[in-house]
């Protein structure tokens, strides 16, 4: 067994954090965009706004029951096929639009049972008090549904930062695929995915104690 | 001036509300009473669309409409004519107590954040509870949330408050703390609409007590009268039962 090249890893290691904020961005993006849609596609289920809560039941069907990776290669190499516009589109931009539509889809799930979980009567109160629907879920029904769809939405985030790497496949020079080069040259495999490993793993670990923070505080109200 | 006509409600097969007709003056305070089901509660949360009615007319002051024919601006104007008292306080639980009682005049009345709040802060004096002003819900006894809830219905200001079981969850520690926030209230003559089991502060504070069976109003009167001569067999029977474990006098 050879010992591991301590010196090598070394060497690399800025190498590969240099492609991390590539990484970060395309996760933090999909992750803004897919916030969005999930929000609004959990009001149009909670709401059971008709046509358009069938058509969030498709699309929630569809982008949970097939493989991200299917999903990718059907924006990156399927869809310029069909339309001639897309034929521009950029691995990064087809990876971001992956990730938003297919994590969107859960979370849109967890931010519906989130909003559920809220007391109906506090709606009702709100009704009572002459506040129309809309202004009674922005002030009070999602501000706390936040707080209970925190912890998940975090892990999905934290999913999806792990998740970015299958933008290689789509020829994205990511942290993963910046350490397949690498690891291609100097042909020391294990050095180079595990130092990669290390970062993701860092990355996640960090995001894991902001989560407890932020958690922390959004239960300031729940104090007794 | 409020007046009901024949309002109706049913959920499915039944008919909770069978064609109310009931009017209340200003300054008027009404207790529902009657056996648990028979629409007590579903009658207060039609006044104000909490549930939708099936039937009948709603008039608040100089707003009436036709429940079936009502639009949204007419439901919302129905509810900033009334407030709502709820039997589990149903306070918001991400705000403090002070912003409780100022999200209506913010949100509904359009006021400033510091003139709401500062009016909020007298309303919480009034229900004895300005050291909790920056208390969030879940740190308040029962009795201290019921009083942030009426608080927060006078806030609106609204022609009358609408009282579900306000006493019906709390422990009876507090029970009078709370039944003494609305005898203060009765005392400035709003108009309140009550529904409670208490039947002492129907005697003491009512100005009219309603009897109310199978979804219909079965008589009505002053306490002096509905409680010693009732008429009606069942308002009979009901009285006893309760009269059996908590005399009105």
């Amino acid at each position: 067994m050879n010992a591991l090249d301590i010196d090598y890893m070394l060497g690399l290691m800025p190498i590969l954090l240099s492609y991390l904020p590539l990484t970060l961005e395309m996760a933090a993006a999909g992750m803004v965009l897919a916030l969005i849609l999930a929000c609004l596609m959990a009001v149009v289920r909670v709401l059971k706004i008709p046509g358009l809560n069938a058509l969030t039941l498709l699309f929630i069907s569809f982008f949970r029951g097939t493989p991200l990776l299917v999903q990718l290669f059907l924006f990156y190499y399927g869809l310029p096929q069909l339309m001639s516009a897309l034929t521009q589109i950029n691995g990064v931009t087809a990876t971001i639009m992956g990730l938003t539509l297919h994590f969107s889809a859960y979370m849109a799930e967890s931010i519906r049972a989130a909003i559920v979980g809220i007391d109906r009567s506090q709606t009702d109160a709100a009704l009572s008090i002459g506040m129309t629907r809309g202004q009674t879920m922005r002030r009070v029904v999602l501000p706390q549904a936040t707080r209970v769809a925190v912890p998940t939405l975090m892990n999905y985030f934290i999913d999806m930062i792990k998740a970015t790497s299958l933008a290689f496949t789509l020829g994205v020079t990511e942290l993963m695929g910046a350490t397949q080069k690498e690891a291609a040259g100097s042909f020391l495999y294990f050095e180079a995915f595990i130092s990669v490993a290390l970062i993701y793993w860092g990355v996640v670990e960090l995001l894991a104690w902001l989560q407890r923070s932020l958690e922390t505080r959004l239960n300031k109200a729940y104090q007794r | 001036m409020i007046a009901l006509q024949g309002l109706i409600k049913r959920f499915g097969d039944e008919t909770i509300l069978d064609g109310i007709d009931l009017s209340i003056e200003q300054g008027e305070i009404i207790v529902v009473i009657g056996p648990s089901g028979t629409g007590k509660s579903t009658l207060l949360r039609c006044m104000n669309f909490l549930e939708q009615p099936d039937g009948g007319r709603i008039q608040i002051g100089d707003l009436s409409v036709d429940v079936t024919q009502a639009s949204r601006k007419e439901i919302l104007a129905l509810r900033r004519r009334t407030a709502f008292v709820f039997q589990n306080y149903a306070l918001f639980a991400n705000k403090t107590a002070l912003d409780n009682v100022a999200e209506g005049l913010i949100v509904v009345n359009g006021w400033k954040k510091p003139q709401a709040r500062e009016r909020a802060g007298e309303l919480l004096e009034r229900v004895g509870l300005s050291d909790k002003a920056n208390a969030y819900p879940a740190s308040l006894s029962g009795g201290q949330q019921q009083r942030v809830g009426i608080a927060r219905a006078m806030a609106a200001q609204a022609e009358v408050i609408l009282f579900d079981e306000p006493t019906s969850s709390l422990d009876p520690e507090w029970v009078e703390e709370v039944l003494g926030v609305m005898k203060q209230l009765a005392r400035e003559r709003q108009t309140m609409l009550v529904v409670t089991h208490e039947m002492s502060f129907a005697r003491d504070v009512a100005d009219r007590v309603i009897f109310m069976s199978d979804g219909r109003i079965v008589e009505q009167g002053p306490p002096s009268q509905l409680f010693s001569t009732p008429q009606d067999e069942r308002t009979k029977s009901f009285l006893r039962k309760v009269l059996a474990t908590q005399a009105p006098w």
